[in-house]
């Protein structure tokens, strides 16, 4: 496994992280003796990081118990292997969870993911320097919104009692309320994903297409490639690399189509529309109270993201592509 | 880049930049009408928002702030105000101080226990604990009603370990020797030497973090039983977005609020992003943040 970069390299890839080399191994007595600082200041992130993500990541174990919180707690509640996960498979509520998660991923795969390459291609082109950079801190802005305020902001403007009905009542139509259709669930939630963070999202691309050598573009006009060839023929070509990482991560992320956002909505549009894998998780655990259901399922979905970044990462080495990471 | 267009490209044509105008001119409305129209209404007189029935488009019936004084007269706004900026603040240095102090502790390839730590943090992009055992084990170890609760569980962002720690790398082992010569230690090498040259992506991180923590309602909405404790986030979830007073709300003034409040209570929600935010985004450019998992 190798770290991460902050430049991108002249190839376009995002991910060559500078080598250095080990020194050769002493004696671990000896290392410890020189390394002692490094140690102590690792100390308090690795306290937080087993504190707070693996010692609660072995709670785990609660999806195969019939797990009694106050009398049995985790070690004296009895195993009952598979049991939950086998609940799991025939509860509609799951299986419902399921596909919505899955067609809102097919869905955000063809309507969000080109959106930040078509905004990074639209910003790259731009000759004026100051146009771009405003243009870039205009659509960098609602990154930093929180999903509370994105959504408080979209139901100002497309709720029943929102602008757009507003200014249609007002000359004479009927006002529409598409926070609360779900039919348009799918479409609403996407233009907010695409709101919020296409314009972040297309700083990746815009650093890839920075780093494409422009004397290829000056010997492919010279050779008489006119502009859509050579977005064809240069352009393309030089970001492929980070598309295909990107792709990567977002079907590895398949089953993660975000919490909040769906949490937030759930009561507004209702849970046939959008009930997601998280929000069955939250639901079915913390607020019914059966921890070891909801663990399960949350579980469930851990092991399958597991297996799907692995099997994404495996499918872009075959392509000849680079992948997330590489041994 | 130069801001000119190199001799060998063809001149553009005449459709093409309309077209391109005309994205860029959408793009920047649809980003920037909603905030402004919030804004305009959070400073509207209770009139005139009656009036207009909702949301204020026209700037002609002048500016008051009595949506705002209202709003600071809210002990429950106030109080939630005062409660986001102090878990801000000292998350953020927690997370900060935390995470460089890690990153440079992973910057050594080679020193004792490195492969652990590095695996211990980079495994969880890819590993997750889950929910609902994060929640029965901070309930567990009292941390309920506490603001720690909002705070520790997201204190260590992989990411940003990750990102200082490639920046860390970068800088020229020569340094590193030659205050090593000169008999610094390790506290001393990351505090005059490397602090310095990352002032850039430390300002990134430190954005990233603030951000996260001034956003986050959902830690508070688990842990915290006592609305009193509540995060501006979390009111502003109540008030705005469910429109219902908070619940089990002690004797306080609790209503709903009307919309110019509402809104002056989104735009305090956007302000600190909107102030901080022009002195951080010069170093995106720079490339600090650009980066991929390299799991």
């Amino acid at each position: 496994m190798t770290a991460l970069t902050t430049k991108a390299s002249p190839t376009g890839q995002v991910g060559d992280a500078p080598k250095r080399k080990a020194k050769p191994r002493a004696h671990w007595r000896e290392r410890l003796r020189r390394d002692w600082p490094l140690l102590l200041m690792a100390a308090p992130m690795m306290i937080l990081v087993w504190g707070f993500w693996w010692i609660p990541a072995l709670g785990n174990v609660i999806a195969f118990q019939d797990y009694k919180p106050f009398t049995g707690g985790i070690f004296g509640s009895r195993l009952v292997g598979f049991t939950h996960f086998q609940v799991l498979f025939s509860d509609s509520e799951f299986v419902r969870a399921v596909v919505n998660t899955l067609s809102i991923t097919a869905f955000q795969l063809v309507f969000y993911f080109p959106v930040p390459i078509a905004l990074a291609l639209l910003m790259h082109s731009l000759v004026s320097e100051r146009l771009r950079s405003m243009l870039q801190s205009v659509v960098y802005l609602p990154y930093f919104f929180s999903w509370v305020l994105v959504i408080a902001i979209f139901q100002q403007m497309l709720g029943g009692a929102g602008l757009l009905s507003q200014v249609l009542r007002a000359n004479g139509f009927e006002g529409v309320d598409w926070m609360t259709d779900p039919d348009t669930f799918i479409l609403l939630v996407t233009s907010q994903a695409i709101w919020k963070e296409a314009g972040f999202g297309a700083i990746i691309f815009l650093a890839a297409l920075a780093a494409i050598d422009p004397n290829q573009y000056e010997a492919a006009a010279v050779d008489g490639a006119g502009r859509w060839r050579r977005l064809w023929h240069i352009t393309l070509p030089g970001i492929r690399p980070v598309i295909v990482l990107l792709l990567i991560l977002r079907l590895g992320d398949a089953l993660n189509v975000g919490f909040e956002q769906f949490f937030l909505q759930r009561s507004a549009v209702g849970t046939q529309a959008s009930e997601v894998f998280d929000t069955f998780v939250y639901y079915s655990g913390i607020r019914t109270g059966d921890f070891d259901y909801g663990a399960a399922a949350g579980l469930f979905k851990g092991v399958v993201g597991l297996v799907l970044i692995l099997a994404a990462n495996r499918f872009a080495h075959m392509l000849g592509e680079r992948g997330v990471y590489s041994k | 880049m130069k801001a000119t267009r190199p001799a060998w490209e063809e001149k553009p044509t005449a459709a093409g930049q309309a077209v391109k105008a005309a994205s860029i001119v959408v793009i920047a409305l649809l980003i920037l009408f909603p905030l402004y129209t919030i804004a305009l209404t959070s400073l509207s007189s209770g009139e005139t928002v009656n009036r207009v029935g909702g949301l204020v488009v026209w700037p002609g019936d002048g500016i008051t702030f009595s949506a705002y004084e209202q709003m600071f007269r809210n002990p429950v706004v106030l109080r939630s105000l005062i409660v986001s900026l102090g878990i801000t603040a000292v998350g953020t240095v927690i997370s900060v101080v935390v995470s460089i102090l890690g990153a440079y502790s992973l910057s050594r390839p080679g020193s004792f226990g490195h492969k652990t730590i590095l695996f211990s943090v980079l495994l969880m992009f890819v590993i997750f604990p889950g929910l609902i055992p994060v929640y029965l084990w901070v309930s567990a170890i009292g941390l309920r009603d506490n603001y720690l609760a909002v705070i520790l569980p997201m204190a260590v962002s992989a990411f940003n370990v990750v990102v200082l720690r490639a920046f860390f790398m970068s800088i020229p082992q020569e340094l590193f020797d030659s205050a090593r010569i000169d008999g610094a230690g390790e506290f001393r090498v990351l505090w005059q030497i490397v602090t310095p040259l990352s002032k850039a992506v430390i300002a990134v991180v430190t954005l990233f973090y603030a951000v996260a923590y001034w956003n986050n309602w959902f830690n508070a909405f688990l842990y915290l039983d006592d609305t009193s404790k509540w995060p501006l986030a979390l009111v502003l979830r109540t008030y705005v977005v469910e429109s219902a007073p908070l619940p089990q709300a002690s004797g306080l003034q609790d209503a709903p609020p009307t919309l110019a409040v509402k809104m002056a209570i989104v735009m305090v929600a956007i302000i600190p992003a909107l102030v901080i935010y022009p002195f951080v985004q010069k170093h995106f450019k720079k490339g600090v943040i650009i980066g991929a998992v390299k799991g």
